[in-house]
């Protein structure tokens, strides 16, 4: 791996991206592609939509860590739904070994408390699985479980709050065991062990959201590594193509188009050569937009990305497609 | 109802009406509109067209959004988030009607809630507690509660002033389309509940004889509290929530409240989704939920639909594509083509996925958004929308962007 990829010696990828740019598909080509280089993986997502299963076509995941697939080169890629009640009841029981009071405080409406009211907990609960995975070692040698681990993080709108979770913790729990805890996740999360990767489409709206983003994984003290850009559609149009269109040469052009359609025998060949003329002038305004937009995200000076849009989809097989995209772009 | 055709898209009318969202404009009865769907659907988008074409068409609308878009806030001439609905400049008030916009503030409007319960004193004790401020500005579910809480707000003044007969509500980007549902409910339940009393009990107690009767069970559990938390958070929630406790006469019973006014027949559900897997999904999950809890459904919209006209498909236009590839003097003609079995697989994609959704959801009433080629940012991309969403395109441009 080329030391200028933003994952140089990152364990731990945090995924983001406006809701709808694919940051779950993101995620799990990049915890693929880290598979397929012979790595343990770890895809872990924290809002109970079973994006992972879906998209792997495997039994919905749940709080056990289960493998997703075994890569030939020795790699192995595992899925985890973090569930906050479970990460609270197995840190109680790690931490304080409750056994009765455990069950009292979920009697008490502790654990709803904690896991859904409480400002903080219950992201630092989720989170603080994550760092777990992370750190855990096995055997005397004290190895590593899990190469990397990638989480596929709350939307731009929420994630630096979510990230953040533990500054709001410290200033409400100012000592304890819970303050340690939200010390050593935010050690963690402010190393350059973590990068959080922004998925976007070349939309004014995605691209405004990632680069906010940015700024405020900034101001947290976070690392932003790539910026991927997801649903890229090639220029199916030549540049004299496009450039015809986009001049209005429209007359003479319909008319050639709609010889050409003839002599292929296509029927109504001058009222389809006005649909594809219209279609390739919303396309001509399309990549307009794009282009404007990728300016935006190439102006931030960071490692860029591009996945192509899959119009077969994106199960399992496009999941390969855009991971071999990542590794040949060198993201990993 | 003979087969209907939608921009190239063909639907079995035995299953699917489509939805007609000028009948509903145009239903007096309807004072209020919740656009409820996955993020990044265009939510906000669909319910200022809504509200546009409603006040264009006559009605005195107000539309709450919770996190537009900055040029569609800007559309909408909403340069700060101030809590307060401001008239929309450039509508056409030709049919009588008016238009006002507001973003919501979520802290403001907690706040608004404090100082509007508790007296001077007490409101400036709560609004400087840790307890208050994390919860306030941060709690997962309090943006989906404030926004209930406005539109609550907003109807009672409508009442009051007659300003609107309209509220076009958007809702949080949740987490899943039915947070916003649950949040409410679920502090009022917090609020109101037996571990809230748990955390008072020593606050209020203070050596009263009822401590004693704390069972041992629940002394653990303060115990338990306290160890993990620390004590100044707890003190600190204790705090709060006497203070809270005191004013509200029961959280629950302004959830309740909400719930009320979401079941009421002058309430209608748009659910907003893309054409895609999840965001049907979601849809779906939402349209279930809400005739569980028997709130008015009006309709689906699907936004941002790819449809393909000329009656080309994608297969003869890939055939007629190879077979012109060949001559270099028609080669525009052959990528044109390619474009169109693009556009077409993309089409096909969509469509597939909503048949889907309908095959599910039979009788639902629904319509189609065709996708635009560029991103709304201005009153007339609103219109173009909302002629869309009513099923008259009057340009070809309609359609929800970004």
């Amino acid at each position: 791996m080329p030391s200028t990829s933003p994952s140089h010696g990152v364990r731990l990828h945090v995924v983001t991206g406006k809701g709808g740019t694919g940051k779950t598909t993101v995620a799990a080509a990049l915890a693929l592609a880290l598979a397929r280089q012979g790595r343990r993986v770890l895809l872990v997502e924290v809002e109970d939509r079973q994006g992972i299963s879906q998209l792997f076509d495997i039994s919905p995941l749940g709080h056990e860590e289960v493998q997703i697939l075994a890569d030939p080169s020795g790699g192995s890629l595992w899925g985890l739904s973090v569930e906050p009640k479970a990460a609270l009841m197995e840190y109680l029981q790690k931490f304080y070994k409750l056994g009765r009071a455990g069950a009292l405080l979920q009697k008490a409406g502790a654990v709803d408390f904690a896991t859904t009211i409480a400002p903080g907990l219950r992201d630092v609960l989720l989170i603080g699985k994550v760092y777990e995975a992370v750190g855990r070692t096995q055997g005397r040698a004290k190895d590593r479980v899990y190469d990397a681990v990638v989480l596929d993080a709350p939307p731009t709108g929420r994630v630096v709050r979510f990230l953040g979770v533990n500054d709001e913790l410290a200033q409400l729990a100012r000592m304890g065991p819970i303050r340690n805890q939200a010390d050593s996740i935010t050690a963690l999360l402010q190393s350059r062990a973590t990068v959080v990767h922004l998925v976007t489409l070349l939309e004014e709206m995605p691209v405004q959201e990632c680069l906010d983003a940015m700024e405020e994984l900034g101001a947290g003290g976070l690392h932003v590594g790539g910026i991927v850009v997801n649903e890229v559609r090639d220029p199916v149009l030549s540049d004299d193509d496009l450039d015809a269109i986009a001049s209005g040469a429209a007359p003479e052009l319909a008319h050639r188009v709609a010889g050409d359609l003839e002599s292929v025998g296509i029927k109504s060949p001058d009222k389809v050569a006005a649909v594809l003329l219209r279609e390739a002038s919303d396309h001509v305004d399309r990549l307009d937009l794009q282009a404007e937009q990728d300016q935006r995200i190439q102006a931030q000076g960071r490692a860029v990305f591009y996945l192509p849009a899959l119009s077969g989809g994106i199960e399992a097989g496009g999941i390969g497609v855009l991971a071999d995209e990542l590794t040949t772009q060198e993201m990993v | 109802m003979a087969p209907q055709k939608t921009r190239g898209t063909t639907r079995d009318a035995g299953t699917t009406r489509e939805l007609d969202v000028d009948a509903l404009l145009a239903d007096r009865g309807i004072r209020i509109l919740v656009c409820c769907g996955a993020g990044g659907v265009g939510k906000t988008t669909t319910a200022a067209a809504i509200a546009l074409r409603a006040a264009e068409s006559g009605r005195r609308a107000v539309v709450l959004t919770i996190d537009p878009a900055r040029r569609l806030a800007q559309s909408l001439g909403l340069t700060e988030l101030d809590n307060i609905p401001r008239p929309v400049v450039g509508f056409d008030p030709a049919a009588g009607g008016s238009l006002d916009a507001m973003m919501l503030d979520m802290k403001r409007t907690f706040d608004e809630v404090v100082e509007q319960h508790a007296t001077p004193e007490k409101a400036e004790q709560i609004l400087a507690n840790p307890f208050y401020v994390a919860v306030s500005s941060s709690f997962a579910g309090t943006q989906e509660y404030m926004a209930m809480e406005k539109l609550g707000q907003l109807r009672q003044q409508s009442d009051a002033d007659d300003r609107w007969d309209l509220i076009v509500v958007d809702t949080p980007p949740s987490r899943s389309a039915l947070d916003f549902l649950d949040a409410p409910k679920r502090l009022g339940t917090f609020l109101d509940g037996r571990f809230i009393r748990l955390l008072m009990a020593p606050a209020k107690a203070g050596g009263k004889a009822y401590l004693k009767a704390l069972t041992a069970g629940m002394s653990l559990t303060v115990g338990v509290m306290t160890k993990l938390l620390g004590g100044d958070l707890l003190r600190d929630a204790q705090t709060f929530v006497a203070a809270l406790d005191t004013m509200f006469g029961g959280f629950r019973q302004r959830a309740d409240q909400t719930y009320a006014l979401l079941q009421n027949p002058e309430t209608a559900f748009l659910v907003v989704a893309a054409p895609q897997r999840d965001a049907l999904r979601e849809a779906a999950f939402f349209v279930e939920r809400l005739a569980v809890e028997s709130m008015p459904l009006a309709g689906v919209v699907v936004n941002r639909v790819q449809g393909v006209e000329g009656g080309l498909t994608r297969g003869r236009a890939e055939d007629a594509a190879a077979a012109l590839a060949d001559e270099p003097e028609r080669a525009t003609t052959a990528a044109l083509l390619r474009l169109h079995a693009d556009l077409a697989t993309i089409a096909d994609a969509h469509r597939g996925h909503i048949a889907r959704f309908t095959t599910g959801h039979p009788g639902i009433p629904l319509i189609e958004v065709p996708a635009a080629a560029t991103d709304i940012h201005d009153l007339d991309g609103l219109r173009a929308v909302g002629a869309a969403l009513s099923g008259r395109p009057h340009s070809a441009a309609a359609g929800v962007g970004a």
